[in-house]
């Protein structure tokens, strides 16, 4: 099995050194059920035991929130809240940025306290500790790639270079698209975006970042959220690029190295 | 004699209209709630030393920085001179300094001079990219009107100080070289000791003495100018942009605001006990619909900005064509406090009871709220470190919790996380991906 649930663990009399949050996204949508396994896989191979919560995590409350619906955030917020600090959870890490800020910077007004990481984080800190090693070589090994920041890892939390350490140990040829880092350009999915149709306007936001993606002439498109792994997707299928050019979250390209 | 009396009666009332317009602009952002901004003083006096002082986010673009900068530091410099005239105004000397300082004196004036040129350069540069290059962040709808004529006003104001200082230091020079009596030597300054000669070397000595006195007045006359218009413009950013920095968040920008009413009566539907320390707040309006419900410190940022548009220019909804623009944000909320803040100041409506038919509302509509992806683009492209974010998710909430308003899409994210605990209702398992 990939993933144990915190429960399950618990009745083996084992408790997990990190929870692994998976998010609605992670969980439900196709694209990044396939990241959620990836990562599954990275952390057996580097042999971290973790859990998941299973059906006891409900949604981090970020759409919510972000939507204006503050008594449905601090509703879903309490009971995961519960839930965590019955488990009497200390580190989590999440594949999703939206999930990563709200426990990382809204969670602790709230009563739950924890170390929380992206996964760009803690697959670096397991490089970096040699619990996992990379195989020379791989696909990706110089080929022309570019990586878009998403806005809640980057500008909300101001994490740029443990995703770009990454594709460094991939030894991909990285370029930057004109508007990255600090100056990134939103995917368009953010503040409950993505459950809504695009207010009247010339395009969507998508498609801009997309075509500022594809002025880098890349062979692969990098993100690291759930959201933007599917408006990125949307964009290229729009520009009819889907076929030749894939997007890859992180943790999908380490895999193939391991 | 006579001069002096002028100056103090000048002076005189130009302070007390500046003091009425100023005062008036405290009373306004004081329409906000209060909120207490404390602790952490280290990090604030950082912000206020690198990002207003030192200017550090304009550098992002490095030619408007650089003009702005010549600006800026000639502004400042200025400053000396004026102590000066206002000791020759009052007492009817004439380069008080001079004497005293010697070649100390000269190099002050000098660097002035230096800077009032770049300055000058600058000048021009900025009115052709808003008015022939037609930069596209000057050329959105919310400046139509007032703000492009405040903008440019404001640029004619800076090349009629700069004339001033020209026509009063050629004049004096050009008078100290003839020997004219009450000009004494200053030794030679950077730029007026060649310009003066040139321009005023063929005129009489009475007309060098009028360009001089006409250059002074001139100068001074500005200055007053720009202190009483202040309060009016944009141009309040050179002095707001201190404390805006200041008070500015320092938590993580993907942090949104706590709200200790609600998260109250969450946890007693929930039977779930108080945190402590106990969680306050009161009931009533949930989220801000107006100036009244908005904190202070966002109508301090509402008259801190300069509408620069850099956060208009790098919000991705903006970009794509929509109506949203966090400069418009800005400046709807300084022009509703402007509003509100004149009808209290009239007496024909108070603030605790406060209802002229309108709100926040009538200027920034929902479809603006709607099109933002909380990306904090705008929050990051700042100089001063203003957060339109902050006061389109407050809006939002009023929509939401007040108005039960907003994109009827929403609702069946906020039934499937309420009900089924997704953002999204699913008929599987949570953990089906396992299997």
């Amino acid at each position: 099995m990939l993933a144990k649930t915190i429960a399950e663990l618990q009745s083996e009399g084992r408790t997990p050194e990190i929870l692994f949050w998976v998010g609605c996204a992670g969980s439900f949508d196709a694209r990044a059920q396939k990241v959620t396994r990836a990562l599954c896989e990275i952390l057996n191979h580097a042999e971290v035991e973790f859990a998941i919560l299973g059906s006891e995590e409900r949604c981090s409350g970020d759409p919510a929130r972000r939507a204006g619906n503050e008594f449905l955030f601090q509703m879903t917020a309490a009971m995961n809240i519960e839930t965590l600090n019955m488990y009497g959870v200390k580190k989590i890490v999440t594949a999703c940025p939206h999930c990563f800020n709200t426990l990382k910077n809204e969670y602790p007004e709230l009563g739950g306290n924890y170390e929380v990481v992206h996964h760009t984080q803690l697959i670096n800190e397991l490089i970096a500790n040699g619990k996992l090693k990379l195989k020379e070589g791989g696909d990706f090994k110089g080929q022309r790639i570019t990586y878009h920041d998403s806005c809640y890892l980057g500008r909300a939390n101001d994490v740029y270079e443990a995703p770009r350490a990454l594709l460094e140990s991939l030894d991909v040829d990285l370029v930057e698209m004109k508007r990255s880092r600090k100056n990134g350009l939103c995917c368009g999915a953010g503040g409950a975006q993505m459950w809504k149709e695009d207010e009247p306007g010339e395009k969507r936001i998508s498609l801009e970042r997309i075509e500022e993606a594809l002025e880098t002439n890349p062979t692969a498109v990098v993100a690291n959220c759930p959201f933007c792994l599917t408006m990125l997707q949307d964009g290229l299928k729009a520009k009819e690029k889907n076929e030749q050019i894939p997007v890859y979250d992180l943790s999908e390209m380490i895999l193939t190295r391991l | 004699m006579l001069q002096s009396l002028l100056f103090i009666l000048v002076a005189g009332s130009a302070s007390w209209f500046a003091w009425k317009g100023f005062r008036q602009v405290w009373l306004n952002i004081h329409l906000g709630k209060p909120e207490k901004v404390a602790g952490n003083a280290g990090e604030r006096w950082r912000n206020v030393f690198l990002i207003a002082l030192g200017q550090q986010k304009m550098f992002k673009n490095w030619l408007p920085a650089v003009l702005h900068l010549f600006i800026y530091v000639a502004f400042v410099i200025t400053q000396v001179e004026l102590i000066e005239i206002f000791v020759d105004g009052i007492f009817g000397t004439h380069r008080f300094f001079a004497p005293y300082l010697g070649g100390f004196y000269t190099f002050v004036i000098s660097s002035i001079e230096v800077l009032s040129v770049l300055a000058f350069v600058a000048t021009i540069i900025f009115l052709s990219r808003r008015n022939l290059l037609r930069v596209a962040r000057f050329q959105k709808p919310e400046l139509k009107g007032f703000p492009t004529r405040d903008a440019n006003l404001i640029l004619l104001g800076e090349i009629i100080l700069i004339t001033g200082i020209f026509c009063m230091n050629g004049g004096d020079k050009v008078l100290q070289i003839r020997g004219v009596e009450h000009y004494h030597l200053t030794g030679d300054f950077a730029v007026s000791t060649w310009l003066g000669p040139a321009l005023f070397g063929g005129l009489s000595d009475a007309a060098v003495v009028a360009i001089e006195r006409f250059g002074w007045w001139l100068h001074i006359f500005t200055v007053f100018g720009f202190l009483c218009y202040l309060p009016y413009s944009k141009h309040l950013h050179i002095i707001l942009a201190f404390p805006n920095t200041w008070y500015a968040r320092l938590t993580a920008k993907g942090h949104m605001e706590n709200m200790p009413e609600i998260q109250k009566e969450v946890r007693i539907m929930m039977g779930l006990p108080p945190l402590s320390p106990p969680e306050g707040g009161e009931g009533g309006e949930f989220g801000a619909n107006d100036v009244f419900s908005l904190s202070w410190q966002n109508i301090l940022q509402a008259y801190s900005c300069t509408e620069c548009g850099r956060c208009t220019a790098a919000c991705p909804a903006n970009i794509t064509g929509k109506k949203l623009s966090p400069r418009k944000v800005m400046m709807d909320v300084r022009d509703r406090a402007e509003e509100v803040g004149k009808e209290i100041a009239s007496g024909k409506q108070q603030a605790a009871s406060y209802d002229d038919g309108k709100s926040l509302f009538d200027r920034i509509t929902p479809e603006e709220l709607h099109a933002c992806t909380t990306c904090n683009a705008c929050v990051e492209a700042c100089p001063v470190m203003i957060n339109p974010l902050d006061i389109i998710l407050q809006m939002r909430r009023h929509e939401i919790l007040t108005q039960s308003a907003g994109p009827a899409e929403w609702l069946p994210m906020f039934n499937s996380i309420e009900n089924g605990g997704a953002a999204w209702a699913m008929s599987e398992a949570r953990e089906a991906w396992r299997d």
